[in-house]
């Protein structure tokens, strides 16, 4: 085929908002010729997954609930991919967030008070930036693969979380339940709604996203962690640091999946059990994508796929879909999304005969 | 049979599935091309083989279509990195999401079908010989393939025009381009052979080590094998001692757990994941220390577009 792909000089803006729009159109497309070949009424199913979780209230507040860990640990991601720092790991910095704060919970359950519930943000966020440090020190004195290390340690916490709730931190009075005591009233985030589950989580995810906004858009470090990602020949002669950036959006990465882990655990499931996450540490990575690298974007792409989550397990229920449906288009998704992006970066254009011809 | 047999045999089918994942992906990091999808493609390959397997009651057909599943998710792969020019990084993830996902409504019907794994070929007298014989000449026919790709890998890449082109493509594809190779079709095919390994181990997977579908069975064997790539430093017979070393772990911690150790068995489950970390700083102090510098294709995850 005589096409080929020229580097656009400068990408349209308005291309930059429309890419994940037409590959969210191309998602919808593709899944309802799914929905078609599985037997399914394509409409209905579309209804399924994307109408039915926001036509009632406790639907809006299941979505918002969903939401706040994506957005949280998407906004975190951001600043790593856009800095060229590839941590995959979040779902186990989510883990270990919710290990350590709901391990202050299990500790004080019984003679606790106000002070237990910062105690637990504050541990869930460190305990997640001690966890990312891991892979992001390995990489910046050994230059050992982030990616590998990352995803390795995701296995290492679910099997530790597994191994706490079914050991050392059962619930003596669970009828052999895995699973750790409910937290008592003072280890829980406050509902912000009857009627729902809606709690203090999606406020704290708000504030993380104008204040991570703030800090790309205004900001030196805003301003570094683009020009790495953008040019890193160009930063390393202004002066900036590889190794301190990399310390640095892992660090910020990994106290937000372990603040999103915590606030999973305070607010929504309000104990550890062993199927305690759905994946959100890996759908956030699309999440982060989605939303263009950029923390408003992560916002708004939070919400949809927060969507979609429910959707699914709506499916599930109504048209006995497999719960991996949703996997599928999420990563139908991402593999749009990145197809559209090259439309943005690139023009396609037909070669001219002669003009360097190949052998 | 004594016991060290067992354990050698049991440590060849456990790393077998590795190694076949493992020599598809060097070819494609040899190419220049970082595919983090191998465990999409695995899974993908393991679901669809025990599917066509049971439906069509054939093993050959099951393998066949592993493979066939393999190389569908490298095109997908392909077609973003290589024509497109998108994020390698990027792409491999969302390969993974997708086919652990695809794996999950294919397998879906299946789960918990028993049948007949694939049996082991027995070499007459060979098998015989006391320890070596029933390792060596009792072993199914994925065993006697991953080691005829081992070498036949390492032929290409070494001994053939072909192979020092692909390598060429890898270290430097501007330079590839300039003298006039298609930078980007070498690259297809290596993404594709790799797409029919990681689909092959797949098969080996639900058809041989156990032959039934779980959900998420590979349990990220394919990141290991990526693993493997980077320990192995990109040499197809050090991918091959690798798997093996990480095969052993794995038995190593399956005897320990049903021995019945004083460790929870959550921890023996976790040391493989461990280990993979520990082997892959130490092998990356190792080579800080000798000043060698990196040993990875100088173009890996690179994208690249033919200016002209």
């Amino acid at each position: 085929m005589a096409l080929v792909l020229e580097r656009r000089p400068e990408a349209g803006k308005w291309a930059l908002l429309l890419s994940p729009l037409l590959a969210v159109v191309l998602t919808l497309v593709s899944s309802l010729v799914i929905f078609w070949m599985l037997g399914q009424d394509p409409l209905r199913a579309l209804q399924v997954y994307f109408l039915l979780p926001v036509s009632d209230a406790w639907g809006l507040q299941e979505v918002m609930v969903k939401a706040t860990p994506l957005v949280l640990i998407a906004t975190g991601l951001a600043l790593c991919f856009r800095s060229n720092n590839w941590n995959i790991g979040a779902e186990g910095q989510f883990l270990i967030g919710a290990i350590c704060g709901g391990g202050v919970a299990v500790w004080t359950h019984g003679w606790g008070g106000p002070w237990v519930l910062p105690l637990m943000l504050a541990a869930g966020a460190l305990g997640g930036m001690a966890y990312a440090l891991i892979p992001a020190v390995l990489k910046v004195k050994l230059r050992v693969n982030e990616i590998l290390v990352s995803l390795m340690l995701v296995y290492v916490a679910d099997l530790l979380l597994d191994w706490l709730v079914r050991g050392p931190w059962r619930d003596p009075f669970g009828f052999n339940m895995p699973q750790t005591v409910t937290f008592a009233p003072e280890a829980t985030l406050p509902l912000l709604f009857q009627g729902g589950r809606m709690n203090l989580g999606s406020v704290i995810a708000l504030v993380v996203v104008v204040a991570a906004a703030v800090v790309m858009a205004r900001t030196l470090k805003g301003f570094e962690i683009r020009l790495v990602g953008q040019a890193p020949r160009a930063a390393r002669f202004a002066g900036f640091s590889d190794a301190r950036l990399t310390l640095t959006v892992f660090a910020v990465s990994g106290a937000l999946a372990g603040l999103a882990g915590v606030l999973e655990a305070a607010g929504t499931v309000r104990q550890l059990l062993p199927g305690f996450s759905v994946g959100y540490g890996f759908t956030a990575i699309i999440v982060a994508f989605l939303g263009r690298l950029n923390p408003v974007g992560c916002l708004i792409a939070g919400i949809f796929i927060a969507i979609t989550f429910i959707g699914g397990e709506n499916a599930q229920i109504v048209l006995r879909l497999p719960r991996d449906m949703t996997l599928v288009f999420q990563g139908m998704l991402l593999f749009y999304i990145l197809a559209c992006d090259t439309l943005i970066l690139y023009r396609v254009r037909r070669r001219v005969p002669g003009v360097g011809a190949q052998a | 049979m004594t016991l060290a047999t067992a354990i050698l045999l049991t440590v060849i089918t456990a790393a077998t599935p590795l190694l076949i994942a493992a020599i598809g992906e060097l070819v494609v990091e040899r190419s220049g091309v970082l595919n983090l999808g191998v465990e999409g493609m695995m899974i993908m390959g393991a679901a669809s083989g025990v599917a066509v397997a049971i439906i069509t009651g054939s093993s050959t057909l099951g393998v066949l279509a592993a493979i066939g599943a393999g190389v569908a998710l490298a095109a997908i792969f392909a077609l973003l990195t290589l024509a497109l020019a998108a994020n390698q990084y990027a792409s491999g993830l969302a390969l993974t999401i997708f086919g652990v996902g695809l794996s999950g409504v294919v397998g879906a019907p299946f789960v918990g079908v028993q049948r007949e794994g694939i049996g082991r070929i027995t070499i007459p007298f060979l098998s015989d010989i006391p320890v070596i014989g029933p390792v060596l000449f009792r072993q199914d026919l994925f065993v006697y393939a991953s080691v005829a790709l081992v070498i036949g890998v390492s032929w290409f890449l070494w001994r053939t025009k072909s192979g020092l082109i692909l390598r060429a493509c890898g270290e430097n594809p501007v330079s590839a381009h300039a003298l006039g190779y298609r930078v980007l079709r070498i690259r297809l095919y290596a993404v594709l052979f790799g797409g029919a390994c990681a689909g092959l181990a797949g098969a080996y997977l639900s058809l041989v080590l156990t032959p039934f579908w779980t959900s998420g069975m590979t349990a990220g064997r394919g990141w290991i094998a990526l693993a493997i790539v980077v320990f192995a430093s990109w040499l197809p017979f050090r991918a091959m001692l690798g798997a093996y070393l990480f095969g052993g772990l794995i038995i190593l911690q399956l005897h320990a757990q049903t021995a019945g150790v004083a460790i929870p068995s959550q921890f023996l489950a976790a040391l493989p994941y461990l280990l993979t970390i520990v082997a892959l700083t130490l092998i990356m102090a190792a080579r800080r220390g000798t000043g060698a510098g990196s040993v990875a294709p100088a173009g890996l995850g690179q994208p690249f577009t033919p200016d002209r």
